[in-house]
């Protein structure tokens, strides 16, 4: 993989320093620039005055609850957040990922995991580089056409199926809530019906994933959401 | 000298310890106690005897008199019954407890009729109640029957009560043993009927006794005795409870005395010169009232209060007894009691009491009182006379009751006119008549004065010469003094049987109340329940409404129990604080604010007030001394109720915190011991990376990856067990996917079941289950986790889901090919800190009682068995209702 030219600025607020080293050598690793705040409030700043490529925000911070840093951050830019939290904080996470968060990595994280969720928020940021194709194992998307194949056969979606598919394309990667694709598919009426979004994907399985008891692609995100896959 | 807080007399302490060594070694004694024969103790016992051999003891009948009572004999069926030792006495052959072979057999539980019985002669023991002893010395535990009249302190009372001397006692101080005390109780007219139905003696026996002992009155003063008996015993054990613990006062001397308590002012000096002598003497005393068979004016029922309260403050045992012979009742009350001395006040009036039957007051105690010793002492102030005597009150009856006695003379003069002149001695006897009839239905004094009136108008009317009282005929001379003495005597006697039996119905009434609320306080599971008994009880034995205020921890301020019938304004509560402060009665009929609606009486215990006893009776009604006494042993017995409730509820919370502090101890020390193995692996792991090849470093690798895994489960499962226990746990279910959710749990722990094959199966066409999905998935990893950890390496794992009872309920199973649990484990095994006894990997033994906390939580369930073929079986069901299918497209 061949480094960029102008490699992402990342913006690390956390509390503890030990995270905050370990995220500097395995982000520093993969050639992104590193910055660092300890508070929410020196965060805020240093993302103000320099704003960063992306920011990774701990949900656990002594003065400001992380939940409201996004909200504030919100109210003057797009920069894509990465949240870090604790396991036990699932409201927290939907909160947050409603609040305007791109997507959550859970403590204690590996490596690799945070590269994938940072690759993946940082696409984000450049939607002209959207292809028109994506691929994803033996499946094809063509969302110029409208036209999923399978190993090269078409396969036929209803219309809402297709819409759930095209949802997670367009974030994929990264946690896309099970409100944000009832608002986005059925309206703001609709966020309460979430067993119509479990049968549609159920269904979504068994005409994409070779064996849809164990999605490979369309994963679910304990209790908040769904995910594709696609690396 | 400085007075130092009271501390434990060292030789009390000592003979505790030794009582209660003995006591380790020695057997259990329970006796079953009743008024009289026939109440049922055999049945009572043997039914006790069937409980526990049902209960895998084992149970040796030793003697039990059946009389043949074929219910009781039914009841002998299963158990072993020691055959009777025959003893030759001169003629007759007798059948006694064969103690040897009995001795030789070493039951756990050995049953015994009879205690008081007296064995024939050549026995071992003269007496049953011995070879009872030696049978508890060896260990067995003994149950056993006795009668009231059989007990050495109360067989006076008995001979009292039923003239009949008894000559086979059981001395009090075996009773002491008894770890239990049954009282075996039926009503004096059940009693009597199974009696008539001949289910206590058979034939003739059964008439003769109907007339004899068993006289309905007799039995109600047996009742009253065996009550008494037994509550005292309650209340001294409750003592005992704490007599080692600092007692003020150590009774030095086997003395106790008894002080006669009238309403004259005099009595309260008597009172005072009592507590005197008594505490010069280190002795208990007791104040006893006789009441009268009429009640006492308001103004003598006030000073008689005050007295009696005076007594109780000085600290005695206020008892009030009822009977005509003032003397009878004070000696019988000494007897009951233990009584050693008598006081009685030096009287000043009666001269003419010399020439009563049996002399003065202090004459016929003397007479009676055996080797009582009695002290008279004299009046120190000049006052009224003393009240003991009845006769005043006695005549002083309503002016009612004097109007009939006038009409009914008047009447019957008149009817006299309507005879013929020489018939005045038919209406001589009609007046007789009249008198008696009039006895049945007034008091002692109108007889008196109906005798003395129709006399006079018979001798002034009727007998010649008319309108004279001179009489010609010396035979009518003589039959006119033989009507006046008949009359005079026939009315008295009958308006004094008159009266005690109006007293005995009283005092059935009372033992009737009093035996009901021992039961209903004795039934009661919680203590609301018994105070609510309670109050319903006195409620509708006085005609009263009643109210119960409880100290908040036994010594708080005051609060009202739900239970009570009236609420208390300010004015009512600051009465009723006042007497629980003060430990007195106080409010209407006593001498503290006496304005107030409510009587209040406080509950005592030892040396402090756990609550207050309220009653509110009808404006115009009044409170009789006997009415008061039964409320004061109203009181008592709540009081016992609730220090009993506090003594409990303390023993509680020691046990609570014993189990909580065992529970703390096994957390830290396992917890310390499931941080500190995997940080320990982490940091020689990192110690050696420095200098490890390849090989050994990707190794090394995997174990801090192994350890760090472990420790963060580990940390899981206390955060998850905090939410548990803190109840802030709220489940949020939502449409879930079956399949989502067992991928998931197998996603969670896929690396520490990467030992063992895994064979799922879940159909594929589930419709989605509302659950809480995170608590789920939990749910579904601590079981799988369980297996892969408590199962060898390379046993297959099993885990299926589906729908079930149909489509009502979701099911999940886990099946391992592991050991099983042992049977005794199922019970724990869902309990904090509870582990297998096959404990592979450690781990807190939290993950069963999470999984279990968070099912249950859903509405769900969790079930342990076995695997078929080997290996244990955990299923979680989670109620299902079937979701809409969506709107087609």
């Amino acid at each position: 993989m061949s480094k960029p030219v102008h490699p992402p600025a990342l913006l690390v607020i956390d509390d503890e320093v030990q995270i905050r080293r370990l995220l500097r050598v395995t982000l520093e690793s993969e050639g992104y620039r590193v910055r660092e705040a300890e508070t929410a409030q020196l965060g805020l700043a240093e993302a103000a005055q320099q704003p960063p490529d992306g920011i990774i925000l701990d949900l656990g911070l002594p003065d400001m609850d992380g939940t409201m840093v996004i909200k504030r951050l919100r109210e003057w830019s797009g920069i894509p957040v990465l949240i870090l939290s604790v396991r036990d904080s699932e409201e927290d996470k939907i909160a947050a990922l409603d609040a305007g968060a791109d997507d959550y990595l859970t403590k204690p994280f590996g490596g690799r995991e945070l590269l994938a969720r940072v690759r993946a928020i940082l696409r984000r940021a450049q939607p002209a580089n959207e292809p028109a194709v994506v691929r994803m194992g033996d499946i094809e998307i063509d969302q110029a056409a409208r036209v999923v194949r399978r190993e090269g056969r078409e396969v036929r979606l209803t219309a809402k199926e297709y819409g759930l598919l095209r949802i997670l394309v367009q974030y994929r990667g990264k946690v896309v809530t099970h409100r944000q694709i009832l608002r986005e598919l059925w309206g703001p009426n609709a966020e309460d019906s979430t067993h119509y979004l479990r049968v549609h994907m159920t269904h979504l399985r068994q005409k994409l994933e070779a064996d849809p008891h164990v999605p490979r692609f369309l994963r679910t995100d304990s209790g908040i959401g769904y995910r594709l896959v696609v690396e | 000298m400085t007075s130092e807080p009271a501390r434990p007399d060292p030789d009390l302490l000592l003979a505790a310890l030794h009582e209660q060594e003995v006591r380790a070694h020695r057997g259990r004694l329970k006796v079953f106690l009743g008024m009289c024969p026939g109440v049922g103790k055999t049945y009572a016992m043997l039914r006790a005897a069937q409980q526990e051999r049902v209960g895998g003891t084992q149970v040796v009948v030793g003697i039990v008199e059946t009389h043949g009572r074929s219910e009781t004999q039914a009841l002998l069926e299963g158990l072993t019954v020691l055959p009777r030792r025959a003893v030759r006495h001169r003629e007759a052959t007798l059948e006694e407890l064969d103690l040897e072979a009995l001795r030789a057999l070493r039951p756990e539980l050995a049953v015994i009729d009879e205690l008081a019985h007296t064995n024939a002669p050549g026995s071992r023991h003269a007496k049953r109640w011995q070879d009872v002893l030696e049978l508890l010395e060896a260990g067995s535990n003994v149950l056993t029957t006795l009668n009231i009249q059989h007990v050495e302190s109360r067989a006076d009372a008995v001979r009292q009560i039923t003239g009949a001397t008894q000559h086979e006692t059981v001395p009090d101080s075996l009773l002491d043993l008894a770890d239990e005390l049954e009282l075996v109780d039926v009503t004096p007219e059940n009693l009597r009927e199974r009696l008539r139905d001949g289910k206590v003696y058979l034939g003739e026996r059964a008439a003769a006794a109907e007339e004899g002992f068993f006289q309905e009155s007799h039995l109600t003063a047996l009742r009253e005795l065996a009550l008494r008996f037994t509550a005292e015993r309650v209340d001294r054990q409750l003592r005992a409870l704490r007599a080692p613990m600092a007692k003020q006062t150590v009774w030095r001397s086997g003395e106790r005395l008894l002080v006669a308590v009238g309403s004259s002012p005099f009595s309260t000096q008597l009172v005072r010169w009592t507590r005197r002598l008594a505490a010069a003497q280190g002795a208990p005393w007791i104040a006893v009232h006789v009441e009268p068979l009429s009640p006492p004016a308001p103004e003598e029922q006030k000073r008689l209060d005050r007295n009696l309260a005076l007594a109780r403050e000085l600290g005695a045992e206020v008892l009030v007894t009822q009977d005509t012979d003032m003397a009878a009742a004070l000696v019988r009350t000494a007897l009951q009691h233990n009584a050693t001395q008598i006081v009685l006040g030096k009287p000043r009036h009666a001269w003419w009491s010399r020439f009563l039957p049996g002399g003065s007051l202090v004459d016929r105690v003397i007479q009676r009182g055996g080797n009582i010793d009695v002290y008279v002492v004299p009046a120190e102030t000049a006052g009224p006379p003393l009240t003991f005597d009845s006769i005043d009150h006695e005549l002083r009856s309503s002016a009612a009751e004097y109007g009939w006695v006038a009409g009914t003379v008047a009447g019957l003069t008149l009817a006299a006119q309507l005879l013929p002149q020489n018939y005045y001695l038919a209406a001589g006897l009609v007046f007789l008549l009249a008198v008696i009839l009039l006895s049945l239905k007034v008091g002692r004094g109108p007889v008196l004065a109906a005798g003395i009136l129709s006399a006079l108008t018979w001798n002034f009317l009727l007998i010649p010469p008319r309108f004279t009282f001179h009489i010609e005929k010396i035979e009518d001379g003589l039959l006119f003094g033989t009507y006046f003495v008949v009359a005079l005597v026939a009315g008295q006697l009958t308006a004094r049987i008159r009266a005690q039996a109006l007293a005995e119905r009283r005092r059935e009434g009372r033992a009737t109340a009093l035996f009901n609320l021992t039961r209903a306080l004795a039934e009661a599971r919680t203590l609301d329940e018994a105070v609510f008994a309670a109050l319903r009880q006195a409620d509708s034995h006085f005609g009263a409404r009643t109210a119960l205020l409880l100290a908040e921890d036994g010594s708080g301020p005051l609060h009202p129990h739900f239970a009570g019938s009236f609420a208390l304004d300010d004015k009512e509560r600051a009465v009723a604080e006042w007497s629980c402060r003060h430990r007195r009665g106080a409010g209407r009929f006593t001498d503290t604010l006496p304005a107030s609606a409510g009587f209040y009486l406080p509950l005592v215990r030892e040396d402090r007030s756990v609550g207050v006893l309220g009653v509110v009776v009808p404006r115009e009604a009044s409170l009789t001394l006997a009415q008061r006494d039964l409320l004061e042993a109203f009181a008592r017995q709540l009081a016992m109720s609730v220090e009993r409730d506090h003594l409990q509820a303390a023993g509680e919370r020691e046990k609570l915190l014993a189990e909580s502090e065992r529970l703390h101890r096994t957390l830290l020390d396992s917890v310390s011991h499931e941080l500190r193995t995997p940080l320990s692996v982490i940091t020689s792991a990192v110690e050696n990376l420095g200098t490890a090849d390849a090989a050994l470093r990707e190794s090394l690798t995997g174990e801090i990856r192994t350890a760090a895994r472990r420790l963060n489960r580990l940390v899981g499962n206390l955060l998850d067990q905090t939410r548990l226990e803190s109840g802030v746990l709220r489940p949020r279910p939502d449409w879930c996917d079956i399949q989502d959710l067992v991928n998931a749990a197998l996603d969670d722990v896929r690396d520490t079941l990467a030992g063992h094959p895994l064979e799922v199966s879940v159909p594929g066409d589930l419709p989605p289950v509302r659950a809480d999905f995170t608590l789920t998935v939990q749910a579904l990893a601590n079981l799988l986790l369980n297996a892969a950890l408590h199962t060898p390496a390379a046993t297959p794992v099993f885990v299926s889901a589906g729908l079930e009872r149909g489509g009502q309920r979701v099911y999940f199973v886990v099946a391992d090919r592991g050991p099983g649990f042992p049977a005794r484990m199922k019970d724990r095994l869902f309990k904090k800190f509870e582990q297998g006894d096959v404990t592979r990997a450690g781990g807190l033994g939290l993950g069963l009682s999470i999984v279990r906390g968070f099912v249950l939580a859903q509405g769900g369930e969790i079930v342990v068995g076995e695997n078929p073929g080997g290996g244990a079986v955990f299923t979680i069901y989670l109620p299902h209702t079937p979701p809409q299918t969506p709107p087609s497209e």
